[in-house]
């Protein structure tokens, strides 16, 4: 093994060499030092457990200059690449990673919403803690030190203790597509306030198809008696590499509802980290992925029950065709003492091609007595009887094949309660299904 | 004028031959109800005519309205005008009855070069159909057949080839396991279908059935070759003899051919 920094880790030294001072002490060395601790790692390995079925070899080989901010204000793009039915509040727009107050509109009534570039100019003294302090401690990962050592924008949301946000709001990330070999990193920090509620709809998308690097860090906090209803939506081009990480804490009776939809992008890596500190909290999620190509998309989903009385219930499905690869860990763990959790995970797949792969791995830990848990994992192929049964009927074989691939899907979308966005989104699924499948 | 021209069908399923020279014309508005014992073939002629995978003729043609049907894929047979009402109809969660009978018709419709129903006309050609067949609403906001009872799952398949009205229909066992309620109900369904241009092709293993909708033709299927055919009195001879007596009239048939008398 030589120790020459990768052309990966030797782009983002240079990248780091280009950002300004901060003008704040504390972050400029939080930067530093998880920039330190990026170049000490470079990216996992293939002997890293936990990125064993994404092989970065190819990454690393490649090396993403800083999107230029100047060319991401500029760039036009055109509002109705993200318009989505039923989101129709609130909405935060970044292009190649920088905020477009141009393009977005922060008046949410009675909440607090700022691009992390203006908070960090105001009062960056609360964000101290979730920038600086976590990653002194915290053992993150290699894109985790990445982010903070590069990220310059991002958002601030909090929404005050009682208020119910009335409408979704709608964080966007465009990629312009006009710059190439070009990488953005973005931080978010949310906080929902007590018995507050919010239905946030994150959504990323791309005007054009430039090879890009996004990075994603978000850290959401679900006080006592929050609601939060969290919809992702990834429709990026298969140019993009993107990397999002989630941690979501939940205080007592704090619930929050997840609803993942992964259709673009070259690579893929999403983990949510959910954590039930409070008693009587409750974590639901729902996800699919739909790939064909080569895309490569993993979802890596853990969830801590570290309180009594706690739930979870995830339910996720995977589709894989051409010579695409699936990539799923589901992992629940119930700590010491949280006893009467109840938690249950689900992850179904389908194949739908011989050269697809899928790889999935369901993971129970538990470490407390009074506890209902169960999961299960499967992968498989469309149901050839019922496929005959349709085209029977006249349906031709792309058609029923559809079909029978949006009927597995149809689970995760039901239980959206946003009814015009889970129409919506079932026809943006129905249109990543695959069309070029011919009869064997 | 045949619509329906089966000559000398060999068919094979998993490198097993069933069907041995298989020959049967049918006219439109005709009624063939085809009979015979167990593993006589009966089912696997329904799965070849509508084109299942893993059904693999040998030698023989099958026409239909002067086209080469084997040349047809499944969808495409449905289009031209064949209906194949399963004995073992599938459950497919997610989706929606209404929505695959009309994605069902509008394909149809499209292949043969007619213009796609929407919504408001579907509904209303679907209001006319449910009566006939006695189906409630009810059913067809559910997925496909989807916790319908054995009777219910029947009815639909009736309903269904009310819908898309198919030229020639072959109901592959459909009278098994219906009680005699459920089992009138089917046979009204069919009943209210006949016409002039439309023929039907009755695969059964009991003469029960044949009360209710009274064929032109009756057929025996055995050892994979129809070897008898008659008028419904054939099928009261069945129904009374078994098949046993075929063996003096077809020496080539074996004793194992010939088993599975009806009940």
């Amino acid at each position: 093994m030589s120790n020459a920094p990768s052309p990966f880790v030797r782009a983002a030294l240079d990248a780091a060499a280009t950002l300004p001072s901060t003008g704040i002490a504390w972050l400029d060395a939080a930067r530093a030092e998880n920039l330190e601790a990026f170049a000490a790692t470079g990216l996992p390995e293939g002997r890293n457990e936990a990125w064993k079925y994404t092989p970065l070899r190819a990454l690393s080989q490649r090396g993403f200059a800083l999107a230029d901010h100047a060319t991401a204000v500029a760039a036009v793009i055109d509002p109705s690449l993200y318009a989505l039915p039923g989101v129709e509040g609130g909405r935060v727009v970044f292009v190649d990673g920088a905020f477009r107050a141009d393009l977005s509109s922060l008046d949410a009534d009675g909440v607090e919403l700022a691009p992390l570039s203006g908070a960090l100019s105001t009062h960056p003294e609360p964000l101290r803690f979730a920038l600086a302090n976590r990653y002194r401690r915290a053992a993150a990962d290699a894109f985790a030190h990445l982010n903070a050592a590069l990220a310059t924008d991002g958002l601030v949301l909090r929404i005050p203790d009682g208020v119910a946000l009335a409408k979704p709001l709608h964080i966007v990330h465009v990629s312009s597509g006009i710059q190439g070999d070009s990488a953005w990193h973005v931080r978010v920090l949310v906080e929902i306030g007590k018995d507050a509620s919010a239905e946030i709809v994150e959504h990323f998308v791309s005007a054009g198809a430039a090879t890009q690097l996004g990075t994603l860090v978000s850290d959401v906090v679900a006080r006592e008696g929050a609601r939060l209803g969290l919809v992702v939506v990834q429709d990026a081009s298969v140019a993009t590499t993107l990397v999002r990480r989630s941690h979501v804490r939940l205080d007592e009776r704090a619930e929050v509802t997840l609803h993942a939809l992964e259709l673009g992008g070259a690579l893929v890596r999403h983990e949510v980290n959910a954590e039930l500190v409070g008693d009587g909290a409750r974590f639901d999620s729902r996800g699919v992925f739909a790939l064909s190509g080569r895309q490569h998309a993993d979802t890596q989903l853990e969830i801590r029950h570290n309180a009594r009385n706690t739930a979870s219930d995830a339910l996720w499905r995977g589709i894989a065709d051409g010579r695409s690869r699936g990539v799923f860990r589901g992992a629940i763990v119930v700590s010491e003492g949280a006893d009467g959790t109840d938690a249950s995970l689900s992850n179904k797949n389908l194949l739908l091609s011989g050269q697809a792969e899928i790889d999935t791995k369901p993971e129970l830990e538990i470490y407390a007595d009074e506890v209902k848990a169960a999961h299960g994992a499967t992968i498989g192929q469309l149901d050839e009887r019922s496929l005959f049964y349709l085209r029977s009927r006249g349906i031709p074989l792309v058609q029923a094949r559809s079909l029978l691939t949006l009927a597995f899907c149809r689970a995760v979308l039901e239980s959206l309660p946003n009814e015009a966005l889970r129409e919506h989104l079932g026809e943006l699924l129905v249109a990543h299904l695959p069309t070029s499948l011919a009869a064997e | 004028m045949h619509m329906l021209k089966i000559d000398n069908l060999h068919a094979r399923v998993e490198g097993k031959e069933i069907l041995k020279g298989l020959s049967l014309a049918v006219k439109p508005g005709e009624v063939h109800a085809i009979m015979g014992p167990n593993g006589a073939g009966k089912s696997t002629l329904g799965n070849v005519l509508a084109g299942r995978d893993g059904y693999e003729v040998t030698e023989g043609s099958v026409t239909f309205d002067g086209r080469d049907l084997l040349a047809l894929e499944p969808e495409e047979r449905a289009a031209v005008g064949i209906f194949l009402a399963f004995q073992y109809p599938v459950e497919i969660p997610g989706v929606n009855n209404t929505y695959f009978l009309r994605a069902a018709l509008n394909a149809q419709r499209k292949f043969r070069g007619e213009a796609e129903l929407d919504s408001m006309r579907f509904l209303k050609l679907v209001r006319e159909k449910l009566k006939v067949m006695q189906i409630s609403d009810e059913l067809l906001h559910r997925a496909v057949n989807e916790g319908f009872s054995g009777g219910e799952k029947k009815r639909n398949e009736i309903f269904q080839m009310a819908v898309l009205e198919p030229k020639l229909a072959i109901l592959d066992e459909t009278d098994s396991g219906l009680d005699i309620d459920a089992l009138k109900q089917v046979a009204e369904g069919v009943n209210a279908l006949r016409s002039p241009d439309r023929s039907f092709v009755i695969v059964t293993h009991y003469q029960r059935l044949l009360d209710y909708i009274e064929p032109d033709f009756v057929h025996v299927l055995a050892g994979g070759r129809i070897v008898e055919s008659g008028d419904k009195n054939l099928a009261l001879k069945l129904e009374e003899q078994g098949y046993a007596w075929l063996a003096d009239t077809h020496p080539e048939l074996r004793k194992a051919d010939l088993a599975g008398a009806p009940a």
